[in-house]
Formats: structure tokens, sequence, C-alpha cells
């Protein structure tokens, strides 16, 4: 089994992005989409929906959720989980806001 | 007249002008019309309204005027001596009189006494402040609607029947509602526990609290309401307090009069009561021991009165189970007969947590004898049939809790009339049968829904049987089911677009938050759905004054491109009518080679598209093809696409008019606009129509006396014909007519909707009547569009390429100083 570790990495400042909207960020397994909604609340998710890879980071969001631009598959944003009737799971990263700026956990694997 | 007006006939007195009393008048007048001079006396100002109604009207549903039974003409017709505002205060059997507040005295020879019931007051401090209520007639539902209007908070004691409509009215008309119970279940008489607790988390997602275990000990406030306190220590703010804790029968007058008066008026199976003479009807009678609330045993007890008012003498009323149906929208509670089951009973449930469905039925040996359903109601009618006629059901009562269709072996059948036994009750609240309807449609020779409803009751009411009267009345004619149901904007909400629109305007509200707010959105920022759709009607509201709100718009109006499959975007500039020049061409033919588009293609709309821009090139392939006058095309939106032309009398031999050039004016008019679905348009130089106009949104056909006006039309996923407008005879007033038609769309179709769907919906004679017809209206329509038109055009890409719009919509972050993984 191998062991990972979680590296803190500096994205930007969480007003960089609107309330309710989302930019994304390259990254070696794909494109990350950080999403702000209305609360604030901050959320990073692979920028792929679990139906046709559709970039998330393109669609509406609402509450804590994203609805797919390409056939309107909802993707709950805490979860990374299609809300049913759909089913599929987009990768979620761990993502906290500190004092105004956005930091993404980077897995690393480690030893 | 009959031969009996010659005679002095015998006077009816009706104290009372509400249902129960014009039922049984209503019912007496088809059985012996002559008989009686009839004098009707009520308290209230108004007409016979339909006081179940009440809660529709609270909740902007319908008007004052929809909710009247009986006209004042209808008085008028009958011979009814009609007396509004002015109470009888006291009855003489001796001498057989009544007496009015206003002091007239009427004798009678038969009085039916019908004065309902009076709202329960509870013995609290504070409840002759200004801003407390009760819930029972018109004048508090004025009282509710200006309180509506001008305040913001609202309690409702209570949180029967009565209370939780109350509540979901004014929250529906923006006020923020808090409901107290005395119990810790809501409708805890209708519904049980389970239902009860389903109901509560339902409302409280649509935003209203609730004070369960709640006894209020006082309202407070000096000059008005200013709050509620309960016994507990728990307070709430308020600006309005709704007392609907229940009723009791209104019995002060018969009492006085030395009739027998129990908990109710005491009356025996013929509806009479201690006096021969008079008779009760209603709310405010006691039959047997019991006292009525819902509408369908009062329906029973007018029949059986008239019958005996008419001097029959063998019908007697029997108390019946009776059903419950909550009246808010798009919340379906049902209930009938026993709530739990007692000794030797059993309950089978099924529970759908998911769907937030629930159904109890209560067994006794073999036959139901209680139901309670939450969510999904449509088999209530079903069980309620079941429960009343005793059926025994032991073959099937192993599936039909999961309702009719599972025991019928398989998927839930089109509607059957003749599987419907002729006693089936169709309508609760008015009691009537499948049978009657099915008469009634044939001997009155009835053909729509509107005369069923009018002719036979059936609906009149609650209306939510109004599907099964709409698919008898198709079966029994032997034609299609008229689809009535209006579509709501989405599952944020319970209002439908037109009631979104009409409040926008008519409330002034210029903000989606303000609309959600408004309008007892169930969520915050709303949905992928409404979104859209509210930040188009905002737009098309108050031009100028609305800001676009580009994250309500999906992506490929946000960035002005559609998006493809692969992620990436197609640009399609303006080709005027389908006209390019050589400068254009290079520009495209530059762009496209410079940032690796693979394809170029001629779309439908005769023009260019450029296929696999990356998002992060296009201000730069905007900007490069706006120096050489190229403009969006707008392909990507609900709004103006493209106009079609043919070449037109310039060039062609059978061309009439020139097509080319009245297509780019349209388009040079018309460009930028915002429409609730794509709106295309297309001229046609002669009827060989080669540009296609019959199947356009708006589309022209010249013709040598002029232009032939075609609308409504659709190529896609189902092909519609245009319908003919009208024929003009010049450019300009192809121009004014095409601007109005559009603005009609603007304004009244629902978002997503095409003119084709929207023009079926209205029908082209009101288009006719709108556009062709008035002038004045026209006019105004094209004026209101073109006043739009002013905020609208500005080219959207040349915002974004050299003016800075929307910046961070085309760039990627920064890429941080670790590699992501």
């Amino acid at each position: 089994m191998s062991v990972t570790t979680l590296n803190w990495v500096q994205i930007c400042k969480l007003d960089d992005i609107l309330p309710l909207r989302a930019r994304v960020i390259p990254a070696a397994k794909g494109e990350i989409a950080i999403f702000r909604c209305s609360d604030d609340s901050v959320f990073a998710l692979r920028n792929r929906c679990p139906h046709k890879q559709g970039h998330l980071s393109e669609g509406i969001v609402h509450g804590h959720r994203v609805a797919c631009p390409l056939h309107g598959w909802v993707i709950d944003l805490e979860s990374g989980e299609a809300v049913a009737p759909d089913n599929g799971c987009t990768p979620r990263l761990p993502v906290k806001v500190e004092d105004g700026v956005i930091w993404l956990g980077n897995d690393v694997a480690a030893g | 007249m009959s031969s009996s007006s010659h005679f002095v006939r015998e006077r009816l007195v009706v104290v009372g002008n509400g249902m129960a009393g014009m039922r049984t008048v209503d019912e007496l007048l088809k059985l012996d019309p002559a008989r009686y001079d009839i004098v009707v006396f009520g308290a209230e100002p108004h007409v016979n309204y339909d006081r179940i109604a009440l809660s529709s009207v609270l909740a902007g549903e319908k008007n004052v005027d929809d909710i009247v039974i009986n006209s004042r003409e209808w008085y008028a017709e009958h011979n009814i001596t009609l007396h509004t505002g002015d109470p009888v205060v006291a009855i003489d059997l001796a001498a057989h009189t009544v007496t009015s507040k206003s002091g007239v005295t009427v004798g009678y020879n038969r009085l039916l006494i019908a004065t309902g019931s009076k709202p329960i007051v509870p013995p609290i401090p504070g409840l002759n402040l200004p801003g407390v209520c009760a819930f029972r007639d018109l004048k508090d539902v004025d009282t509710m609607i200006d309180a509506a209007a001008h305040y913001r908070r609202a309690v409702v004691i209570g949180g029967g029947l009565l209370g939780l409509e109350a509540a979901w009215g004014l929250k529906r008309r923006g006020m923020e509602v808090a409901v107290v119970h005395l119990m810790p279940t809501l409708m805890e008489r209708q519904l049980d526990e389970s239902a009860g607790k389903l109901l509560q988390r339902d409302l409280t997602e649509r935003g209203i609290s609730f004070f369960t275990n709640g006894q209020t000990e006082m309202v407070t406030g000096t000059d008005r309401v200013t709050g509620i306190k309960l016994a507990d220590g728990r307070e709430a703010p308020a600006d309005l307090v709704v007392v609907a804790i229940g009723i009791r029968p209104e019995t002060e007058l018969a009492r006085k009069a030395g009739l027998e008066v129990n908990r109710g008026i005491v009356v025996g199976d013929d509806l009479s009561t201690s006096d021969p003479d008079v008779y009760a009807v209603g709310e405010c009678c006691e039959h047997r021991g019991a006292v009525v609330g819902l509408v369908a045993p009062i329906w029973d007890m007018a029949k059986v009165c008239a019958h005996h008012l008419a001097g029959g003498g063998t019908l007697i009323y029997q108390a019946q189970a009776t059903a419950t149906r909550l009246k808010i929208t798009g919340i379906d509670v049902y209930s009938a007969g026993q709530l739990a089951a007692g000794e030797d009973e059993d309950e089978i449930i099924l529970r759908d947590a998911r769907r937030g469905a629930y159904r109890k039925l209560v067994m006794r040996g073999g036959q139901v004898v209680g139901t309670v359903l939450y969510g999904n109601v449509t088999d209530g009618e079903w069980y309620f049939d079941l429960i009343r006629k005793k059926t025994d059901v032991g073959d099937i009562s192993d599936r039909m809790i999961l309702g009719k269709a599972a025991t019928q072996g398989g998927v839930a059948p089109a509607f059957d009339l003749n599987a419907m036994a002729d006693d089936a009750q169709v309508c609760g609240c008015n009691g009537v049968c499948k049978g009657t309807i099915v008469s009634t449609i044939n001997a009155k020779k009835l053909t729509t829904y509107d005369e069923v409803k009018s002719h036979t009751k059936a609906s009149a009411s609650c209306g939510s049987c109004s599907t099964l009267v709409r698919e008898i009345l198709a079966a029994t004619l032997g034609v299609e089911v008229a689809k009535p149901e209006i579509p709501k904007v989405c599952k944020c909400t319970g209002c439908t677009h037109e009631e979104v629109r009409a409040a926008i305007i008519e409330r002034k509200l210029k903000t989606q938050d303000a609309v959600r707010e408004a309008m007892g959105w169930m969520t915050k920022d709303g949905c992928a759905s409404c979104r859209p759709a509210l930040n188009y009607y905002l737009l098309c509201a108050w031009p100028g004054e609305y800001i676009d709100d580009s994250r309500s718009r999906f992506v490929n109006e946000r960035v002005h491109a559609n998006i493809q499959k692969d992620g990436t975007y197609s640009v399609l500039p303006r080709m005027w009518g389908g006209t390019t020049n050589a400068v254009e061409l290079a520009a495209i033919a530059t762009v496209a080679s410079k940032y690796g588009a693979p394809e170029i293609k001629v779309t439908g709309g005769q023009r260019l598209g450029i296929y696999g821009v990356k998002k992060q090139d296009l201000p730069a392939v905007w900007a490069e093809l706006g120096e050489a006058g190229l403009v969006s095309g707008h392909a990507y939106g609900k709004a103006l696409r493209t106009v079609k032309t043919c070449v037109g009398r310039e060039w062609c031999r059978f061309g009439t008019q020139d097509s080319t050039t009245l297509g780019k004016e349209l388009e040079k008019m018309t460009w930028g606009n915002w429409t609730p679905h794509k709106f295309k348009m297309a001229v046609s130089g002669c009827p060989r129509n080669c540009a296609e106009s019959s199947i356009k949104d708006l589309g022209v056909i010249c013709v040598d006396a002029g232009f032939e006006l075609m609308v409504g039309g659709n190529g896609g996923i189902e092909l519609r014909g245009t319908d003919k407008l009208c024929t003009v005879a010049t450019e300009e007033e192809v121009l004014e007519y095409a601007a109005a038609f559009m603005q009609l769309y603007r304004e009244e179709a629902r978002y997503l909707d095409r003119t084709a769907p929207y023009v079926e919906r209205v029908g082209i004679d009101y288009i006719r009547a709108k556009i062709v017809d008035d002038t004045e209206n026209r006019k105004a329509l094209q004026a209101r569009f073109l006043y739009a038109q002013t905020f609208l055009q500005d080219d959207p890409w040349a915002e974004r390429a050299t003016q800075g719009v929307d910046a961070h919509e085309f760039a990627k972050l920064a890429s941080p100083q670790e590699a992501l993984n």
C-alpha cells in the first residue's frame, strides 16, 4: 500500500472567483475546477462530469450543486456524487479557505 | 311561470347566505321552483361565494370574482329577495317571523337556518389588537392580503387544515410565516404522525417555520400586534396574527329563539329542528351528536332538506365517511376514514423516503376502513370508494397498497370509462358520481370541461378532481383528453411561468432574489432550470434596469459561443441576410488558420461557422473578426438567430420583391434581442419559398400585392408549418408587424417555448386580435420592442474582446508553484 501525504498548495484569492462561478487550474491527473457558492463555501472537483466528461466549471452553480453544461446532470459539490436519478461520481479534492486565500490539498506519493 | 304564481305562495325565509343555505335553495328550485316566495338574509355584504376557495384567493391563484357561486342576477332570476350585510337578530317561533339587524321583520311559513360556524377564539389577551384576524370570510382574506402588502412577518395560530392553508397563502404573498400548533404533529385530526411529520418537513423546506407543542399565552403589542408569547417562554415577532384553531357552530340565534341546541342546532334525519317548521343545514347543526365541517356531507344535507321543503317525505340524511385534501400547491395529502388501527385492525404502510411518499391503509377484516396518503394521492378516490362501499378486498389486499394499477396486473392503464362504476364518486367536495357526469354530458350535449363543471358541479370546489372530470368527458365523447396542466417554472416553486411573470410586473420585482423571496421559492439560489428563466423574464420586463446575470445563463450564452462535445467552442459571426464579402471571408480564413480551428462549415442559417476554437482564444478570435466588421451571430442563444433570404427580384426571374434587402433590414432591427427560445426568420421572394419561410418563427413570403406574414413555424423536433398572420402592403409594415409579434412572444411565452407551442397554446386568432386587429396595441408592442433594442444592440464579442467584459471568464488560473496531481 502506498502512503500519501497532503501538501497544502496556495491557489488564488477567494475573490478571484465570482460567487456562483468556478475557475479551473491545470493538474497532472486532469483539470481541477474550483467552485465558489453563494454562501462563500468553496469546493474543488476534477473538471469532468461522470456522464460524458463535460466541463463542470461551465455549469450553473446553485446551492452546493452544479449542473453540467452538456446534458444537465446535477453534481453535488459536497460529495462529488451525481444527484438522483443519475448515478456517478466525480473525484473531490481537499480544499480550504484561510484569510481569503484558497488552498488545495495536493496528494503527494511519499516514500 | 307556472300557474301557481296566481296563488299566494308560501314564504321560505333563509337565515344565512352561505354555501349550505344557497345549495339547499338551489336543490329546492330544481324540485319545485314555484313553491316558495324566498327571502334570504346574509350577514356578509357579498353574494354566495365558495368559502373553500378562500385559500386559493389568499394564495393569489383565484380572484374574488372566480369564487362567486350565485351572482346577483341568479337571485333576481329566481325572484329571491336578498338582504346582504343584514343579519337576522331574532326569530319569533310563535309568530313565525324573523327580524334583521336593520329592523326588517318578515313572516315565514318555513324557516331554514344556515348560519354556519364561527372561528374558535382562544381565551388569550391581545386578540383585539389591529393586525389580528381569523381565516373565515372574505373580510379576513382582505385583511391578510393587505398585511402582506405592507408588513413582513406573520404568525398563524393553528396547524390544522385551515391554518396551514393560511400560512401557505401568506408565504406565497411574500411574508415570513411561522405556525404555532398546540399538538406535536400537524393536522393531527386528518393525518397520522408519519404523514404529519412529512408535511412539516416539506413546509419547512418551503420556508415556513413551526412551533409545535406550542400553547399561545398572549398576543403582544400596543397600537398594533408585535408578536406572540408561548407558555413555555418561546416568542415570535409578528406584524399579522391569524387565529385558525378551529370552528364551532353558530347557534346563538337559534338558542335565543328557544330551539333545541346542543353543540349545534339539533336536527333529525329530515334536517328539521325541534320546531317542525324550522330546518337547519350545514355547519350550524348537529345530527345524531355529530357536527360537520367539510363540504360533502353539507351537500347531502342540502339535498335531503330541499326534498322535505318541497313536500317530499322519504329521504333521510345519513352521515358518510368523509375525505380530506389539503389545498397547498405541490403538496398532496389525502385522508379518509380511520387514521389508525384500533383493536382487531391492521395497518399496511408503504414508505418511499426518496420520493417523500407515504401511504397507509387501515384494514378491518377484509375491508379498508381508513387511508392516509402523502406525496402520490392519485389512488385516494379509489380507496375512499372502497371504504364507503365496505368492499371486500380479500383478493387484492396484498397488492392494494401499491395502488389501483398494481391490482389490475401491470402498469397504470389508460383511463377506462367502463371500468369505473356509475356510483363511483368523482368529486368528493360536491358528491358527484361518474354516472351523473356521464348522463349529464349526454343529456345536455356538453362538450367542454367548463360546461361539465358548471352543470354537474364536479370539480367546481377545490378542483383536485379536474383531471378525472376531463378524462370522463373525453371518454364519453370518444375524443382525446385535453391536457390542462399548466407547467410550473421548476421544482423550486409551485408557481407557473404566468404567475411569476405577472408578479414581476405587478409587484415591481426587479431582481432574482426579490422574485424568489416574494414568490416563496424553496431554494436560495434557484436551480439550473429557473435561474435562466428568471433572468430572461426580468430582462424582458425591465429593459435598461435589470442587469443581466451571466451566472444565470447557460454556458453558451455566458461565453457567447457554442460549447462542443469536446469542450471547444464554435464561433459564428453574423452575415446579414446571408450575404458576405471578401474582407469578411479573409478574416474568417485568417483566424481559422491562426487559431487552429479544424473546420469551417456553411450552417443551416446561411452563414459560416468556425469550429474547434479553444475557450481562452475566444477573445482574440473575436477581436480579429471585429476588425473586419463582423459581430456576434448569436448562434448560441435563446435570441434572434438568422434571417434567411433568397436572392429575390434582383436576380431571380420569379422574384416579386427585394427579399434580400428586406431580410437584412429585419435582421438589423432584431439582432441582439433575447427571446424565450431561439427565434429564426426568413424572407422568400415568391411563393416558391426558397428561404423556407413556412417553417420559421416568423416568415415573410413576398407576393405581387405585398407580403404575407407567417408565424409559429418550426423545422425541428416537431415539424410545424406556419399559420398565416395577415398580408401587408409595404416593407415598413413588415418591420412593424415583425417587431410587434416578436415582442408579444417575448412577453407571453414561457421560457424555452418556441413560437410553435406558444402559437398553438394561445391560438392564431388571439395573435391576430392582438396584432392585426388592434392597431394601437401593435404599435405599443413595436415601441416596447424598439425601446428594449436600445439596450440590447451592443456586440457582446466586441465588449469581451476589447473592453475587458468578463475577463475572468476566459483566463485559467495561474499555475501554482507546486505542480498539482
